[in-house]
């Protein structure tokens, strides 16, 4: 596992029926684009998190691929509508296999 | 490569005369809770200033935005990895931060009034000499490299919890004649470019230098996230960027003449408030 990787997310905890909300991630992880080399001269094998996936009750919101390009600790900002009370889930896939989670509950009322 | 240089160069020249200019008039408050203070009046040693501003206060709007949520401010980040380093124990001793010191939390108003006479250790001592101390006297472990990730990351952590304190460095004492050789340093013209610090963050702050708005050189954002280099920078590396640009050859960080310069600029702003980590440009 890449090491200090940790997802950072925020939701807000009401809205009312339908409503734009602004959802805030970013995941701490250092991007190593594989371009660069290290003091020796060797290639610095790639390490990136190449897909982010947010999802409400299981239904996509949003589905990125990155690229080696983007820079240290990606964040995203984006809008969603909330029809219901429910469950945001994050999703972070690392180059290495690994995957990182986390959610958010959000009330409707 | 330097033909690409130049043209980087050029480009962001371009850039930074298009962009938006500060809001010197905006307020900064961090997570709708913390106020801090970016203007107050000068303290009486700042003879040939009547008011002091925070560096937030020159920065572009956008920039300015960073620092007001820490979701946003990318030196937050950083915090977050001092707080895994506070909680682990290293050294010889047993000890983590926390063994001594409880909570983060406690060291709250510590950044205030760094850097600080050591009666001890019968120096001045810069926060970072102060962690390099509990390293070595209270932990037995290693000393951290002076404004290396460690150190700034630490230094993060503590300015963090001492957000909205005022600045209150002491300039008197023991530490008086510490102060008076930063004050020469700062009023000491360097290198092939003939500049003081007071040249720029005196005569000229508001002003711009080429594409850089000039701020007044105050040091309690630090340390400090800059977006140009993505990441924590310390105070005294920051001298070294300066004093370089005067084409001089600079101190060593971490030598007598910084933490000299230290005291000194860290006694000019206070009064304003601890604000670390900042996010300037």
């Amino acid at each position: 596992m890449a090491e200090n990787v940790k997802p950072r997310v925020r939701v807000p905890g009401n809205a009312t029926a339908g409503e734009e909300i602004t959802i805030k991630t970013l995941i701490s992880h250092t991007m190593e684009s594989g371009q660069r080399k290290d003091g020796d001269g060797n290639a610095i094998p790639r390490s990136i998190i190449n897909r982010f996936t947010c999802a409400f009750n299981g239904e996509i919101v949003i589905d990125v691929t990155l690229e080696p390009a983007i820079s240290t600790n990606p964040y995203f900002e984006f809008q969603a509508i909330v029809p219901e009370t429910g469950t945001f889930e994050f999703t972070w896939y690392d180059d290495d296999g690994d995957v990182y989670t986390d959610s958010k509950d959000i009330t409707v009322g | 490569m330097k033909s690409l240089l130049k043209t980087g160069v050029a480009a962001v020249a371009i850039f930074a005369a298009s962009a938006v200019h500060a809001d010197e008039e905006a307020n900064l408050v961090i997570n709708e809770e913390i106020e801090i203070t970016v203007r107050t009046d000068a303290p009486a040693h700042t003879e040939n200033l009547s008011t002091i501003y925070s560096g937030w206060v020159f920065r572009s709007d956008e920039t300015q935005a960073l620092q007001m949520d820490d979701f946003e401010n990318p030196g937050m980040i950083f915090v977050d990895d001092a707080i895994e380093a506070w909680n682990a124990v290293e050294g010889t001793e047993g000890n983590s931060c926390a063994s001594c010191h409880g909570d983060p939390e406690s060291m709250a108003g510590v950044r205030a009034v760094y850097p600080k006479w050591n009666d001890a250790a019968e120096e001045v001592r810069t926060m970072a000499m102060q962690v390099n101390g509990c390293r070595t006297e209270q932990m037995g472990a290693e000393e951290w490299k002076y404004d290396g990730g460690d150190m700034l990351n630490m230094e993060a952590l503590l300015a963090s919890v001492s957000r909205g304190l005022p600045i209150d460095v002491a300039i008197d004492g023991p530490a008086q004649s510490m102060w008076e050789a930063g004050r020469d340093l700062y009023y000491t013209r360097t290198g092939q470019l003939d500049l003081s610090c007071a040249n720029c963050h005196e005569d000229n702050y508001g002003n711009n230098i080429r594409a850089d708005h000039l701020s007044q050189g105050q040091i309690n954002g630090f340390p400090t996230y800059r977006l140009k280099n993505a990441k924590l920078n310390g105070v005294q590396s920051r001298f070294r960027g300066c004093i370089r640009d005067t084409r001089a050859e600079t101190y060593a960080v971490g030598s007598e003449e910084f933490i000299a310069l230290e005291l000194y600029v860290a006694s000019r702003g206070n009064g304003l408030s601890v604000e670390g980590p900042s996010v300037r440009n």
